[in-house]
C-alpha cells in the first residue's frame, strides 16, 4: 500500500507539505516513470533545440569559408532595418497605449458601477478571437477602398487619408488594438479578480482622495503586474505581426525580414534568432517584475500568462533588436 | 470612467446622502465603457460588416446586387480544396500538439523539480510566441533545401520536403506544443496526488487511474486545448506565406492571393466570402471552447 500524501496540515509529525514528493516504495514504482519521463523530455528537447542550433550554424557558417559573423554585424547597417524596427516599436507603443486607455476605464467602470454591461464588454473583447487576422484585413481593405469613393466630399475623407499615412499608419494601430483586445482583457481580468476594487476605491475616497488620484495611486498600482503582462503580449504581437501589415502594404519589422530574405538569407535567419532571444529576455524581466509586484499574491506568473494568452491568430512572434 | 463615477467635491459626505450618490455612480459609470464600445464598433464591427456584406453582394460597374455566388465559388473547386486543406492541417496539428504537449506537461509536473518546471514554462511562453515569419526562417535554415540538418542527414535524398503538408505540420507543432504545455500544466497541477493514491489503494493500476480518473477530469482542458490549437493553426498565415514556393493549399494563402488580385481581377468579393467561411468555422470552434474553459477552471481550482 502506498503512503498517503497528507491533506493540508493534517499530518502528524514532520511530514513535508504537499509540494514534496509523496513517500513511495521507491524501488518498485520509480524506474519506469523515470525512463518514460526522461525519454519524453529528451525528445522534446531535441525537437526544440535542434532548429535553434541549426539556425545559428546556418548564420555563421559560410560554405568553403569557415565561420563568419557577417550576418550579425551587417544587420545594423542593412537597408531598411532601422526604419522598419522604429516603425514597429512606434506601432507597438501606440497600440499598448490605446488598448490600455480603452480597456482599463471600461473594466474599472463595469466593476464599480455598471455590472450589467460586464457581459457586453467581455463579449466585445473576446470576439476578435473568432475573426482571423486575414479576415479582419480583408474587411478593413474593403472599408478603406469604399471610404474614399463614397465620402470624398465630407471631412471624413481627410481622416481616411490620415489613418493611411505611410510614415505612421494609424490603421495598423487600430487593427492591432483589435487583435490585442482578448489578451489585454484576460490579463486585466485576472488582475482585477485578485483585488477588491470597490473596497479599495471606497476606502481611498473616504480618506479624501480625488478620483484621478485614486485611479492613479490606488487602482493602477494594484494592477501593475497584469498591466505589464498585457503590455508584453501586445508588444510581442505587434513586433511579430505580418499578415495585416503585408496585405495593407506597409513595411514594419516582420515584413522587412521577409523582404530581405530573398537577397540575404543568412541575415533574415540571424534576425529571427535575435528576435527570439530578445523575447526571452523580455519575458524573464517581466516575470521577475511580476513576481516582485505580487509577491505571495494570486496565481503564479506563467500560469496566468498562459491564461491571458488564450489564443491568437497567426501566433505573434516577438521580434526586434536592442 | 472613475472620474464620472464619483460625486463632485462639495457633495455631502456619505450617510443620508450615500444612497443618492450611489445611484448617481450607477447611472453614469457606463460612460467609461463608451470609448471601448465605440472603438470596437468602428474598427471591428465595420470591417466584419463589410466582410458579410461583400460576401453576399456583387458589384458590376456601379450597381450592387445581392448574390450567393461568392459563397458558392468559395465553397467549390480550388477554394474548397484550400478550406479542407486548412481544416485538415489544423485538426492534425492540434491533435498532435494536444497529445505531445500533455505528455511533456505531465513529465514536467511529475518530475516535481522547481528549476525544470520554471525553465520549461518560460521556454514554452517564449516559443508559443515564436510563430510567424521568424519561425519559418528558422526552419528554412534547419530543414529547408539548403538547411543545415537537411545537408548533414541528406534528408533530400530521402524525399524530405519542408514545403509540403508534413513540413508544415513539423513547423506548426513548434509553437503549438508549447502553447499546449502552458495550457495543461495548471490543469495537471490540479490533479491531486491523493486521488492517485486513493485509486492505487483501491487496487487500480496506473492505466486504470488515467482511464477512469485522470482523463475524465482533464477532458475539458484537453478539448479546450485542442480548440485553442486548432484556432491558432487555422488562422496562421505568416508562416506559410514566408515559405515561398510552398504548394500546400491553405485558405489564408488563397484569401491573400485573391485580395491582392494575383489570380484574377475582381476576386475581392470571393476573398470576403472565404473570410466569412473562416469566421464561421472559427466561430463554431470557439463556441465549443469558451464554455468548456469556464467549466475546467471551475473544477480544477
Amino acid at each position: 500500500m502506498a503512503a498517503l500524501t497528507p491533506t493540508a496540515g493534517t499530518a502528524p509529525g514532520a511530514v513535508p507539505g504537499k509540494d514534496a514528493p509523496p513517500a513511495r516504495p521507491a524501488a518498485a514504482r520509480r524506474p519506469r516513470p523515470r525512463v518514460w519521463r526522461g525519454a519524453v523530455l529528451g525528445l522534446a528537447g531535441v525537437y526544440f533545440v535542434v532548429p535553434l542550433l541549426a539556425s545559428f550554424v546556418f548564420t555563421v557558417h559560410v560554405p568553403g569559408h569557415g565561420v563568419d559573423f557577417g550576418a550579425y554585424t551587417g544587420i545594423l547597417s542593412a537597408d531598411g532595418f532601422g526604419r522598419s524596427l522604429l516603425l514597429s516599436l512606434g506601432l507597438a507603443a501606440a497600440t499598448i497605449a490605446v488598448s490600455l486607455l480603452l480597456v482599463v476605464p471600461a473594466m474599472v467602470a463595469v466593476r464599480l458601477g455598471a455590472p450589467r454591461l460586464r457581459p457586453l464588454v467581455e463579449i466585445v473583447c473576446m470576439l476578435p478571437l473568432v475573426v482571423p487576422p486575414i479576415a479582419l484585413v480583408s474587411g478593413m481593405q474593403s472599408v478603406l477602398r469604399w471610404g474614399p469613393d463614397h465620402l470624398a466630399t465630407t471631412p471624413l475623407y481627410q481622416t481616411f487619408l490620415a489613418v493611411q499615412n505611410q510614415s505612421f499608419p494609424l490603421v495598423l494601430v487600430f487593427a492591432y488594438v483589435v487583435l490585442a483586445l482578448p489578451f489585454v482583457y484576460r490579463s486585466l481580468d485576472a488582475g482585477l479578480r485578485a483585488v477588491d476594487l470597490t473596497t479599495l476605491v471606497e476606502a481611498a475616497r473616504n480618506c479624501g482622495a480625488s478620483a484621478a488620484y485614486t485611479l492613479w495611486r490606488v487602482v493602477l498600482p494594484n494592477l501593475r503586474s497584469s498591466l505589464a503582462g498585457a503590455a508584453f503580449l501586445t508588444l510581442a504581437l505587434v513586433l511579430g505581426e505580418y499578415t495585416i501589415a503585408a496585405l495593407l502594404g506597409y513595411e514594419p519589422f516582420a515584413v522587412w525580414i521577409v523582404t530581405i530574405s530573398g537577397d540575404e538569407a543568412q541575415m533574415s535567419v540571424a534576425v529571427s534568432l535575435l528576435s527570439l532571444l530578445i523575447a526571452w529576455v523580455l519575458l524573464l524581466v517581466l516575470s521577475r517584475a511580476g513576481a516582485r509586484a505580487d509577491a505571495g499574491a494570486s496565481a503564479p506568473a506563467p500560469a496566468s500568462r498562459a491564461d491571458a494568452r488564450g489564443t491568437t491568430a497567426p501566433l505573434p512572434a516577438p521580434s526586434g533588436k536592442e | 470612467m472613475p472620474a464620472d463615477t464619483l460625486p463632485p467635491p462639495g457633495t455631502p459626505a456619505p450617510g443620508a446622502a450615500g444612497g443618492s450618490s450611489r445611484r448617481r455612480r450607477a447611472s453614469r459609470s457606463w460612460l467609461g465603457t463608451l470609448p471601448l464600445l465605440a472603438f470596437a464598433a468602428v474598427c471591428f464591427g465595420l470591417p466584419v460588416g463589410f466582410v458579410v456584406y461583400g460576401a453576399f453582394t456583387t458589384d458590376d460597374g456601379g450597381t450592387t446586387h445581392a448574390t450567393g455566388s461568392n459563397i458558392a465559388t468559395s465553397l467549390g473547386g480550388a477554394y474548397l480544396t484550400s478550406l479542407t486543406g486548412s481544416v485538415e492541417l489544423s485538426a492534425l496539428t492540434a491533435l498532435l500538439g494536444c497529445v505531445l504537449g500533455m505528455l511533456i506537461a505531465q513529465a514536467v509536473v511529475a518530475a516535481r523539480r522547481g528549476a525544470l518546471r520554471e525553465s520549461v514554462l518560460t521556454a514554452s511562453g517564449v516559443l508559443a510566441n515564436f510563430g510567424g515569419v521568424p519561425l519559418a526562417f528558422a526552419f528554412v535554415a534547419t530543414l529547408g533545401i539548403s538547411g543545415v540538418v537537411t545537408q548533414v542527414a541528406h534528408l533530400d535524398s530521402a524525399g524530405w520536403n519542408l514545403y509540403s503538408f508534413p513540413g508544415l505540420v513539423v513547423i506548426y507543432l513548434y509553437f503549438l506544443v508549447p502553447l499546449m504545455v502552458l495550457v495543461s500544466v495548471p490543469a495537471l497541477d490540479g490533479l491531486r496526488p491523493q486521488w492517485r493514491e486513493a485509486a492505487h489503494n483501491a487496487g487500480a493500476t496506473t492505466g486504470q487511474f488515467w482511464r477512469h480518473v485522470g482523463l475524465p477530469v482533464l477532458a475539458p482542458t484537453l478539448l479546450g486545448g485542442f480548440v485553442l490549437l486548432f484556432g491558432s493553426a487555422f488562422a496562421a498565415y505568416a508562416t506559410a506565406a514566408a515559405l515561398v514556393g510552398g504548394s500546400v493549399p491553405l485558405v489564408t494563402l488563397k484569401i491573400a492571393d485573391a485580395l491582392s488580385g494575383n489570380v484574377q481581377v475582381g476576386q475581392e468579393n470571393v476573398a470576403l466570402a472565404l473570410s466569412l467561411d473562416m469566421i464561421v468555422i472559427a466561430g463554431l470552434v470557439m463556441a465549443v471552447y469558451l464554455p468548456l474553459q469556464r467549466r475546467s477552471t471551475r473544477w480544477l481550482h
